[in-house]
């Protein structure tokens, strides 16, 4: 394997940011990330968080933006407290779990049909939503939190929420497994594809026979139902709905897509950057207290190590590490075909002129 | 091949009009492509050209009219760009053919994928199928490029290329080129201009859009000049020299601009 596709293997960055994070904290915290309390309890807190990111890698990667999950969670996690504590019987948890997905896909089917039929844009129709799911989910709660502390004796607490053997989290295995499928979706599904085309240039896509509309549509859609999934997650684990719930996840999920190595720009988007991006950002407050240093510093440090990423991200990405390599490749392999000077001068001219930043 | 075979027409558009709200854009078109023929479509910017291109692709509906295909009439309530595809006719474009970010291979599939029940992309063939066409069909001399560049790798005569070449794949009987040169280098639009070639000589018709009247003439079989959403001439090659068509489009800015804009430049004929 060539160090140029050593290089593109997806996510491959943002893994080497996260082991490099470990090891940092593994010497200055010794006490805490040599065990695996720490590890466990990563992977019980990062979970909803990586869940909501993983939805919106595509919205993002669609050159589009969904502001609203996080009122998505709080408004699904009241439709799931509301569900579980009225209906009866052991039927009563899958009745509230398809009542909150059902909630997600309403936000995220209205969120679908102004973007894409009304052609709000995204930004302004999802800050929109957020408020009004937010004030809607106030509204319905009466501003409490409800505690359905039964459900710990349910089996659905643990399947979405248990421990395997008695150590990994439920929901690291779910969402590990969402983020599975949703790569599949994304780089080998037909959905993905018009996904990839419409971030990347809408008129391309349209001539090309992508219903735009209706991808976006089913887009926000499947975004509402994941983020409602969150939502459900959060709410089991910890038994309770509050109706500020999820508030906090908004800037973290957007971080960890970014940090992931995902373009703000569309067309292009990694659910295994993504991955990784989840784990750095949730493992950081955690472990910049862990060292001893005080816990006022988490945001500064979440600042350097997205920033840090982004920069990674460009320079091995399609960036101007990834132009070099590939300058260097073609006028290698050119020079080995049979072609005469001149086209090989005409041919690598004409790529010069293509990529902007590399001279001859 | 010496010209244009018989038959029912590759595409027949009849009486077609479109507005946008208020906005006429198309007055009473009647574009007939014969068989194996190619047709040059000139006209300014804002003459409406684009707007009977994405008709016939399926990308608007018009307001009024018909359209038939190879002699049979064509549904323009379910007319989409699908349905365009599926009669047979594709489309080039200047710039939006190609996603740049994409390789090359989703890029000769997307819209048609080879996929099975669940919609999943047989990846495999798909890049098999992109690399023959690549070799095969529009000959790529290698220098680095692969079915899975990226298009932003490619030189703006490549991406035609492709373009082409992919249209070619799904055995169009119509090729539409939407300015297919503008912006090339001039050995780039020679290129472009032998793909032109190759698409008569495989008995396809083709039209041709382009601003530079001397491309237009050296591949068409037929002129339709265009001017404010209308046809305004419709004349064979035979019947008219580069010189006389150039003359001729001059005079007509002439005697159809209004206000008081610069006046047109004499000398710049061929361009």
């Amino acid at each position: 394997m060539t160090m140029q596709r050593f290089l593109r293997i997806e996510g491959l960055p943002m893994f080497g940011v996260l082991v490099a994070l470990y090891g940092f904290f593994i010497l200055t915290a010794p006490n805490v990330f040599t065990g695996r309390r720490i590890y466990m309890s990563f992977l019980q807190t990062v979970p909803p968080m990586l869940v909501l990111a993983l939805g919106l890698t595509l919205v993002i990667t669609a050159g589009e933006i969904d502001l609203s999950f996080a009122s998505t969670v709080a408004f699904s996690g009241l439709c799931f407290a509301w569900a579980y504590r009225n209906v009866d019987g052991p039927i009563g948890v899958w009745v509230a779990l398809v009542a909150a997905l059902l909630a997600g896909a309403l936000v995220g089917y209205v969120n679908g049909l102004l973007i894409a039929r009304v052609g709000v844009p995204s930004i302004m129709a999802t800050l929109a939503a957020g408020f009004f799911w937010s004030g809607v989910t106030v509204l319905l709660a009466g501003g409490l939190s409800w505690s359905i502390r039964d459900i710990q004796d349910d089996l659905a607490h643990s399947i979405f929420t248990g421990r395997l053997f008695d150590l990994v989290p439920a929901q690291a295995l779910w969402s590990l497994g969402l983020a599975v499928v949703l790569w599949f979706v994304l780089n080998r599904h037909r959905f993905g594809e018009a996904i990839m085309f419409i971030g990347d240039n809408v008129n391309v896509a349209r001539v090309v026979g992508v219903n735009v509309a209706a991808t976006k549509i089913k887009l926000f859609t499947l975004n509402g139902v994941i983020a409602g999934f969150a939502g459900v997650l959060l709410t089991i684990e910890l038994h309770t709905f509050w109706p500020t719930q999820g508030r906090g996840y908004l800037l973290l999920a957007l971080a960890a897509v970014f940090i992931g190595g995902t373009s703000i720009a569309g067309g292009e988007g990694t659910v295994v950057g993504t991955l990784f991006g989840a784990y750095i950002i949730g493992s950081l407050e955690a472990g910049v207290v862990a060292t001893g240093v005080d816990g006022y510093w988490t945001s500064l440090i979440t600042g350097l190590v997205m920033g840090a990423s982004v920069v990674l991200n460009i320079v091995i990405g399609g960036g101007s590490l990834a132009r070099l390599t590939e300058s260097l490749r073609s006028w290698g392999s050119s020079s080995s075909t049979e072609h005469d000077a001149g086209d090989l001068l005409e041919e690598a001219s004409a790529r010069a002129a293509e990529s902007p930043g590399v001279e001859p | 091949m010496t010209g244009p075979s018989t038959g029912p027409p590759a595409l027949r558009m009849a009486n077609i009009e479109m507005r946008f709200g208020r906005v006429q854009a198309l007055r009473n078109i009647n574009l007939e492509v014969g068989q194996n023929e190619v047709v040059g479509l000139i006209g300014d910017n804002g003459a409406g050209k684009s707007t009977v291109v994405k008709i016939l692709t399926g990308v608007f509906g018009p307001t009024a009219g018909s359209i038939s295909v190879n002699g049979s009439d064509v549904d323009l309530g379910k007319y989409s760009v699908k349905e365009a595809r599926r009669l047979g006719i594709e489309t080039v474009y200047q710039d939006k053919s190609l996603a740049e970010k994409q390789m090359l291979w989703r890029n000769f599939f997307v819209g048609r994928e080879i996929s099975g029940r669940f919609g999943f992309i047989s990846v495999k063939r798909e890049k098999e199928i992109a690399r023959q066409i690549m070799i095969d069909k529009i000959g790529f001399r290698g220098a680095g490029i692969t079915v899975d560049s990226r298009v932003s790798k490619l030189s703006g005569g490549e991406r035609q290329g492709v373009a082409i070449g992919r249209a070619m794949h799904f055995e169009a009987n119509l090729i539409i080129l939407d300015e297919p040169t503008v912006a090339l280098s001039l050995k780039e639009v020679a290129r472009v201009l032998t793909f032109v070639r190759q698409i008569r000589e495989a008995g396809k018709s083709c039209v041709y859009i382009s601003h530079n009247i001397a491309e237009v003439y050296a591949v068409s079989d037929r002129f339709v000049v265009m001017d404010r959403g209308q046809i305004v001439t419709n004349v064979e090659k035979r019947n008219m020299s580069l010189e006389d068509l150039n003359a001729f489009l001059l005079s007509y800015a002439y005697g159809t601009t209004r206000g008081i804009g610069e006046p047109p430049n004499t000398d710049s004929g061929g361009e």
